[in-house]
């Protein structure tokens, strides 16, 4: 039972983050139909922002946690969504209205470009980076082999993630750049007859699926403590199967499946193996697909003739 | 809607005015973009991570930057003088500060680094001397001429497949040195990759980003095939290639009610799987280590090494007598180079013809509409199913031709990054073209090879050169493409090209 639980904790803690990611996935899948494979790469470089932030804070001597915390999450947020601007206004923006496949294509040399953009500037070995919330509660220390634990961390990462959904789903829901958002969604054509500024929208969606990622890449580096110019390549996997699992072009089934994504990673790492936990969460992607080709929460696809 | 507005409102401000004011907002984003990655510099120390600023650097790539992009500008408004001195004076400088020390004005601490402006630097200088010439502002659509070679290319496909086979044969004689022949592997191997893809991907329409699976499984047959029951090459070559076949069926049955990316996602995480199964079911892959002493083809049965094993024959010892030829170990590389030029042959013809069979037919239906197909009784699962298997199959052959080349092999070689380099020359060459293939191997594979020099900044540049030949060619090189099959033959589309041209597009 106590393993049972500190995995769910674990595998929350791990969705909340690959969920964070797919949102970005998700949402340029919604607007523009194309899979941005540069987006675990953003996540890597928002990682990499976090951490010289912090080396910075470090010299100027500033040591109070939630200040620091909130600068990192500042100065990463905002490098990284600029980040994202780019990568869209360069790589994607030309190929608008091109054929399916040219967008994607230049969007996994932007992946290429970008992992060894960091590698080359900022070297390619770890980096660490100390813990900076340390402790947890202590539920349970009964079992001679482990005690159940529910570190501060996690609650703040959970925590965190809770508060960016609810942001971002008002964003979404209530504000003008959601509506405007949502139109582009369904119909880019229509949007832009009736006033709506389509390549600012669709800008404005990369910014924020790369702010998203910036704040993932942060606590990922709090997380597991270290970092390299590689991390964003399986995180993107698997943050972008987490999409397709709650079907693609939906934001709740993003955050969705990346909590599946992640208890199943957890569960399984916890009770089989470890070296095939990437092979069980491919493999309950098939199974939801087999079944519902459209993923858990999406819908159904019409075709028209 | 209102970037038209924008555009009224912002007209009677001066050009120089607006130059000046979009170069300053490139500036400021370059600036923010080099803040930190460029600026600031981790460096692991055993006492921790500390930094070291590089502020020069991103000042010098602001600067380099704002003054390219409003050099373009004023190349648009037609002002070329100035754009063309101030080019060809920094172009100057960033080579210098490469050879000579005391010239050293840019900052990088990597010649490089001054090489890359360098050379955008001579861009720009060439569009400008294009301005001067023509007098006049570069056209819109600077890709018509292009897509005229290309086509002009198409018509000509036949001599330009004759010249390059021939080309092909002849390149161990013309150039008998290991590295062009080695070269020469890589590009044939790639190749056939890629036709084996645009089976998949070209001509049934299914984005497959996991074709290293299948590569990988025919490399694990052979060297599995040999390794256990010490089977030679050409007996495994047949078997790697229904090894695969049969892991493309067993992919292929249940994803293919999935449709467009979700097939895309799937294949990309079966690619995953066979790699993540290849590395952790040590006892029989050989786990990370990989598999060594992949033993290498024999040319019936005589083997290409110094001393043969005992009871087999080596090539110098048969064949010196008669050739006049001593052992040289260039004969193995080139022997290599024949068999895959021979694989990558029988591939492309085999492709060729598959295109005008019934099946070849009904796949670029399918690509085309499913709904209509279907209609016309065409049975979509069995289509995409012989997709699948023959693509997975000749991946299969190009992975048993690879263990065999390197005589090692170890799951590092199965990465996703392959999937895509492969996926890349069949895209870049123009879904669909074989030629094109041929083109973009040799452009994406030839091209990193030959400027090893790069060292790092290899894989830099190929990220950013897929990028660039993207935008520059959305639908690839050679994307101009006739029908296959015409209804009336070729005299009919001389008759009504346009006719023809709505037909197909539609």
């Amino acid at each position: 039972m106590e393993l049972f639980l500190q995995l769910l904790i674990n595998g929350l803690t791990l969705g909340a983050i690959y969920g964070l990611i797919a949102i970005g996935y998700t949402m340029v899948y919604g607007i523009i139909g194309m899979i941005n494979f540069a987006h675990g790469d953003i996540y890597m470089i928002g990682a990499f922002h976090a951490i010289i932030t912090f080396l910075i804070l470090g010299v100027l001597g500033i040591s109070w946690v939630p200040l620091a915390l909130l600068t990192m999450l500042i100065f990463s947020v905002i490098l990284t969504a600029m980040y994202g601007w780019t990568v869209e206004r360069i790589a994607y923006r030309p190929l608008r209205g091109s054929f399916r496949l040219a967008p994607l294509i230049s969007a996994i040399g932007m992946s290429i470009f970008l992992q060894n953009y960091v590698q080359l500037l900022q070297g390619a070995r770890n980096k660490p980076l100390q813990p900076m919330i340390k402790g947890g509660f202590v539920l349970s220390d009964e079992t001679a082999y482990f005690t159940l634990q529910l570190g501060y961390l996690q609650i703040f990462i959970v925590a965190v993630t809770i508060v960016l959904m609810i942001v971002f789903t008002l964003v979404i829901t209530r504000t003008a750049l959601g509506r405007a958002q949502r139109a582009c969604e369904q119909d880019q054509k229509m949007a832009a007859l009736l006033g709506v500024n389509v390549d600012r929208t669709i800008s404005i969606t990369f910014v924020i699926g790369a702010s998203l990622a910036a704040v993932a890449g942060l606590m990922v580096s709090l997380y597991y403590g270290v970092v390299d110019f590689f991390i964003g390549f399986l995180a993107g996997i698997k943050a972008f199967t987490a999409a397709v699992l709650g079907g693609i072009g939906s934001i709740p089934g993003a955050m969705l499946g990346g909590i599946a994504i992640g208890l199943i990673e957890a569960f399984w790492s916890g009770y089989f193996s470890v070296e095939y936990k990437d092979v069980a969460a491919f493999a309950l992607l098939i199974l939801v697909l087999i079944f519902r080709p459209t993923g858990l929460l999406g819908k159904p696809e019409i075709e028209k003739v | 809607m209102t970037g038209f507005v924008d555009t009224i409102a912002r007209e009677p401000k001066s050009l120089v005015g607006r130059i000046a004011k979009d170069a300053i907002i490139t500036g400021i984003i370059v600036f923010i973009l080099g803040s930190q990655l460029v600026g600031i510099e981790t460096i692991d120390d055993p006492q921790g991570l500390r930094f070291e600023t590089r502020y020069l650097d991103v000042l010098a790539a602001v600067l380099i930057v704002a003054g390219g992009r409003a050099g373009l500008h004023l190349l648009r408004a037609a002002i070329a003088w100035p754009v063309l001195i101030g080019s060809v004076v920094f172009s100057a400088i960033a080579i210098g500060s490469t050879f000579n020390e005391g010239w050293q004005l840019l900052p990088f601490s990597n010649p490089i680094v001054d090489w890359i402006f360098a050379m955008a630097g001579v861009f720009l200088a060439i569009r400008s001397v294009v301005v001067l010439i023509r007098g006049r502002a570069p056209a819109g659509k600077p890709t018509s001429t292009m897509d005229m070679i290309s086509a002009q290319t198409q018509r000509f496909s036949p001599y330009a497949a004759l010249a390059m086979i021939g080309f092909a044969l002849l390149l161990p004689v013309l150039f008998p040195e290991r590295r062009v022949v080695d070269m020469g592997i890589l590009v044939l191997t790639y190749c056939m990759l890629g036709w084996g893809l645009n089976v998949v991907v070209g001509l049934a329409g299914l984005l497959d980003l996991g074709y290293v699976a299948f590569y990988a499984v025919g490399a694990y047959s052979y060297a599995l095939f040999a390794h256990y029951f010490d089977w030679s090459f050409w007996a495994c070559l047949p078997l790697a290639g229904a090894m695969a076949a049969f892991f493309g069926l067993i992919l292929g049955f249940p994803v293919l009610r999935l449709r467009g990316d979700y097939l895309a996602i799937v294949t990309l995480g079966f690619g995953e799987m066979i790699r993540v199964i290849l590395i952790n079911w040590w006892w029989f892959t050989g786990g990370p280590d990989g598999i060594r002493d992949i033993p290498r083809p024999t040319f019936f049965g005589l083997a290409f090494e110094k001393t043969a094993a005992e009871g087999v024959a080596t090539f110098h010892s048969v064949f010196g007598p008669i050739l006049d030829i001593e052992f040289e170990p260039l004969h193995r590389i080139i022997y290599l180079y024949y068999i895959i030029l021979l694989l990558s042959m029988i591939v492309c013809a085999f492709t060729l013809r598959l295109r005008r069979l019934p099946i070849g037919r009904a796949w670029e239906a399918l690509r085309e509409d499913e709904t209509a197909c279907r209609a016309l009784g065409i049975n979509p699962r069995n289509t995409k199913l012989t997709a699948f298997a023959i693509g997975a199959m000749i991946g299969g052959f190009g992975g048993a031709f690879f263990a065999t080349r390197q005589g090692f092999i170890s799951p590092e070689s199965f990465t996703f990054i392959e999937s895509a380099v492969i996926l890349a020359i069949v895209v870049l060459g123009g879904l669909g073209s074989q030629l094109g293939v041929v083109l973009a191997a040799a452009i994406l594979i030839g091209l990193p090879e030959i400027f090893r020099e790069l060292a790092d900044f290899r894989m830099l540049a190929f990220g950013a050169g897929m990028v660039l030949i993207m935008i520059w060619r959305p639908r690839g090189f050679l994307a101009h493409r006739d029908p296959t099959v015409l209804l009336h033959g070729k005299k009919a589309q001389r008759a009504g090209p346009r006719a023809m041209a709505s037909e197909g597009a539609g």
